[in-house]
C-alpha cells in the first residue's frame, strides 16, 4: 500500500515536471485537444441552449409539460352556463393553482387611422407563467388587475407600433368598441411571433366577457371558451381521467366533453433532440480523434529525445511499470490540463451574452445554467484522449533497452 | 561480508548472419562491502558491460550472479528494478543530469522511486546531500549553469542520495580536467567511505585506478586480478 501511494504520486510527480520542463512542446501538442475538447463542451453546451430555446418555444405556443385542454359544449352547440362552477369546483377539488380560461375572439379597436378588429385572448393571471410569456414593456396581469374600472390590455408589439410606442409610464389607453365603447389601460407590450403582421392583445377573461359578449366568428376560427390546466407530468393522465369524469357527469349526456394533452412533449416519443445531439457527437468526436492523433505523433517523435533520460531513470531503480505509467500519466496530466482549458473557454463562449442572444433568438427566458454533463464530457474525453494517447508511446518507453538508452 | 559475487559469468549477443559475439567470458569477482576496486582496459575491453552486469542493468549469459546471496537471475523484473534502486548508486562519465531540472530535482530523482520517509521527505534529504558535497548554494541552478565539476558533484550526490551499498563509477573523472578530476575522486571516496558503501570504478587512467586497493585488468572479456593493496 505504502509502495502503491509512493509510486502513484511519484508519477504524477514526474509527470508534472516533465509537462512543466517541456511546456512549450506540451502546449503545441495540446492545443489541438484543447480546441477539441473547447468544441465538444461548447456544443453541448450550446445544445443544451438551443434545446431550451426550442421548448420554450414550444410552451409558448402549447403549454409546458404536462398542459391539459379541457373543452365543453352541449350537443346543440351552445356553450354550458354552468362550465364556470363546474371549472371552479374542478380547481378547488383537484388543488390545482395553474389554471386559465381561454377565450378567443375579436374585439374592434380603434386606432388613429381607423376601427380595426383585433384578435384578443381572454385568459386568467396564471396563463402568463404557463405560456412563459415575456413582455418587452410593463408587467403582466396581476390579481388586482381583476378590480380596474378601465380593463387592463397587454398588446402586441405591432399593437404597440400603431399607438406611436406611448411610454407605459404614462398610462396610455385605447378605445375597445362594442355595444358600448370601453376604454382600456395598456399595461404591458409583448413581442409579436415572426410570423404576426397585425395587432393583437390580452385581456383578462372576465374583463373580455364583462364588455362585450364573446362573438365566435367562423371566419377567424374561434371557438368556444376553453380551459387549461398546467400540472405534473406524473399525474396529467389521471387527471385527464377524472377531469371528463367529473365534468361530463356534471353536465350530463347532453353535453360534449373533452379533456386531453396537448403540450409539446405528449406528441414525442424518447429524446427529440436524440439524432441532433447524435450528430454533434460525431462531429466532435471526430474533432477530437484528430487532436489525439496529433497528440500522438509529437508524443512519439519527442519520447525519441527522451530515450536517454528513461534510461537514467531505469538506471536509479524505475521500474518499466513505473516508466510505463509516468509516461502515461504525461499525456493524461497534459491533457486534462488542456481539457479544463477547453472546459473554461466552452463556458466563457457559451455564456457570452452575444452566443446566447444568438442561440436563443430571444426564444429562452429560463436560460439553464451551463451544463455539468457537458463540462464532465469535456474532461472525460481529455482524459481518456490522454490515455489512449499516452498508451503508444509509454509501450515504446517501455521496450527501451537501459543501457542502449543511457548511451544514447 | 560479500556484497556482489561472479562466478564463471559470461555475456554474448547475437548478430545477425554472424557467429554470438562473446563480450565477457568466465568472469569471477567478489565485491566486498567497503570495497574499493579498479578495473582498467581498453576501449571494447568489455568494461561497460560488466558494469552493466554489476549494476543489474543486464544479465548474464551464463554463469551465477549473487547480490547479497540473492542469485539475480532468479529475481523478477521489477524486483531487480527496486534493488538497483535501493543498492546500487551510478556515476557516469557525462554525468547524465537530467536536463532542465535544477541540482535538487536531479538529486530528488532516485528517491521518487523509493518509499516511506525517503519518498515524502526527498526535498530535505536530497538538499542535505547537495549541502554534504558543497553546492548548498547551487540548489536551484540548472545543469547547464554549472560547471563540469559542479555537475559529477551532482552526479556524485544523485547517486548517493538513497544510501546505495554499492557505487559503481564509469569513467567519473573522463570529462574533468585533471585538477577537478582529483577533487571528484577525493569526494567520492570519501563519502563511500562514510557510507561504508563498495567503489568499483571503470577507468582509462592509472592514477585513479591507483587509489583503489584491488585492482583488475579486462582484456579482451576476461578479467584478470593486477594487484591488490593490504586494507
Amino acid at each position: 500500500m505504502k509502495r502503491f501511494a509512493s509510486n502513484l504520486v511519484g508519477a504524477v510527480i514526474e509527470a508534472w515536471q516533465e509537462v512543466r520542463i517541456h511546456k512549450t512542446r506540451v502546449m503545441l501538442s495540446l492545443i489541438g485537444v484543447a480546441v477539441a475538447v473547447c468544441a465538444i463542451t461548447t456544443v453541448v453546451g450550446l445544445g443544451a441552449v438551443a434545446q431550451q430555446a426550442t421548448v420554450e418555444q414550444n410552451e409558448r405556443s402549447g403549454g409546458r409539460a404536462a398542459s391539459l385542454y379541457l373543452s365543453a359544449s352541449m350537443n346543440d352547440g351552445s356553450t354550458p352556463t354552468e362550465m364556470p362552477e363546474i371549472w371552479r369546483t374542478a380547481l378547488e377539488r383537484y388543488k390545482i393553482d395553474y389554471a386559465s380560461r381561454v377565450v378567443n375572439t375579436s374585439q374592434t379597436v380603434q386606432f388613429a387611422d381607423g376601427a380595426v378588429p383585433v384578435q384578443t385572448i381572454g385568459v386568467d393571471p396564471p396563463y402568463g407563467i404557463m405560456h412563459r410569456i415575456t413582455l418587452e414593456e410593463g408587467t403582466w396581469f396581476a390579481a388586482a388587475d381583476q378590480r380596474r374600472l378601465a380593463p387592463a390590455v397587454l398588446i402586441n408589439s405591432i399593437f404597440w407600433d400603431r399607438l406611436g410606442r406611448p411610454d407605459l409610464r404614462t398610462h396610455p389607453t385605447t378605445t375597445l368598441i362594442g355595444e358600448r365603447s370601453t376604454t382600456a389601460v395598456v399595461t404591458g407590450v409583448y413581442p409579436a411571433l415572426s410570423y404576426e403582421t397585425e395587432p393583437a392583445m390580452y385581456m383578462l377573461a372576465d374583463a373580455l366577457t364583462a364588455i362585450t359578449p364573446v362573438v365566435i366568428d367562423p371566419n377567424l376560427q374561434f371557438g368556444p371558451p376553453s380551459y387549461e390546466l398546467w400540472v405534473p407530468v406524473k399525474i396529467s393522465e389521471q387527471l385527464v381521467t377524472a377531469l371528463q369524469r367529473d365534468v361530463q357527469g356534471a353536465l350530463g349526456s347532453e353535453a360534449t366533453v373533452q379533456v386531453n394533452r396537448q403540450d409539446y412533449s405528449s406528441f414525442q416519443d424518447g429524446d427529440p433532440y436524440l439524432s441532433l445531439k447524435l450528430t454533434v457527437g460525431a462531429i466532435a468526436g471526430l474533432v477530437l480523434l484528430l487532436g489525439a492523433l496529433g497528440l500522438v505523433n509529437i508524443a512519439l517523435v519527442t519520447l525519441k529525445q527522451r530515450i536517454r533520460e528513461i534510461g537514467i531513470r531505469r538506471s536509479f531503480g524505475a521500474t518499466a511499470a513505473r516508466v510505463f505509467f509516468a509516461v502515461m500519466m504525461e499525456s493524461v496530466v497534459a491533457t486534462v490540463v488542456a481539457g479544463i482549458v477547453g472546459v473554461i473557454a466552452a463556458v466563457l463562449i457559451v455564456k457570452s451574452p452575444f452566443v446566447e442572444d444568438f442561440i436563443s433568438q430571444g426564444q429562452v427566458t429560463d436560460f439553464p445554467p451551463f451544463p455539468v454533463e457537458a463540462a464532465v464530457l469535456g474532461l472525460v474525453c481529455a482524459t481518456v484522449v490522454g490515455a489512449l494517447a499516452g498508451l503508444i508511446p509509454a509501450l515504446v518507453a517501455v521496450r527501451v533497452k537501459v543501457i542502449d538508452a543511457i548511451r544514447y | 561480508m560479500t556484497l556482489l559475487h561472479l562466478e564463471g559469468v559470461t555475456r554474448t549477443v547475437q548478430l545477425i548472419d554472424a557467429p554470438p559475439l562473446t563480450i565477457l567470458s568466465g568472469v569471477d569477482l567478489d565485491v566486498e562491502v567497503g570495497d574499493r576496486v579498479s578495473i582498467v582496459g581498453r576501449s571494447g575491453s568489455g568494461k561497460t558491460t560488466l558494469l552493466n552486469l554489476l549494476g543489474l542493468l543486464d544479465n548474464p549469459t551464463s554463469g551465477a550472479m549473487l547480490f547479497e546471496d540473492r542469485a539475480v537471475g532468479s529475481l523478477s523484473s521489477g524486483a531487480r528494478d527496486r534493488l538497483r534502486g535501493r543498492e546500487v548508486g551510478f556515476i557516469f562519465q557525462q554525468f547524465n543530469l537530467l536536463q532542465g531540472r535544477t541540482a535538487l530535482e536531479n538529486v530528488m530523482t532516485p528517491l521518487l522511486y523509493a518509499e516511506g520517509r525517503q519518498f515524502w521527505q526527498r526535498a530535505r534529504i536530497a538538499t542535505e546531500i547537495l549541502e554534504r558535497v558543497g553546492l548548498g548554494d547551487r540548489l536551484g541552478s540548472l545543469p547547464d549553469r554549472l560547471s563540469g565539476g559542479e555537475q559529477q558533484r551532482v552526479a556524485i550526490a544523485r547517486a548517493l542520495v538513497r544510501g546505495p551499498r554499492l557505487i559503481l563509477a564509469d569513467e567519473p573523472t573522463g570529462a574533468l580536467d585533471l585538477e577537478t578530476g582529483e577533487t571528484v575522486m577525493d569526494l567520492i571516496d570519501e563519502v563511500a567511505t562514510e557510507s561504508g558503501a563498495a567503489l568499483v570504478t571503470i577507468t582509462h587512467d592509472p592514477s585513479i585506478a591507483a587509489r583503489a586497493t584491488r585492482h583488475f585488468r579486462l582484456d579482451h572479456g576476461v578479467l584478470q586480478v593486477t594487484s591488490t593493496v593490504p586494507a
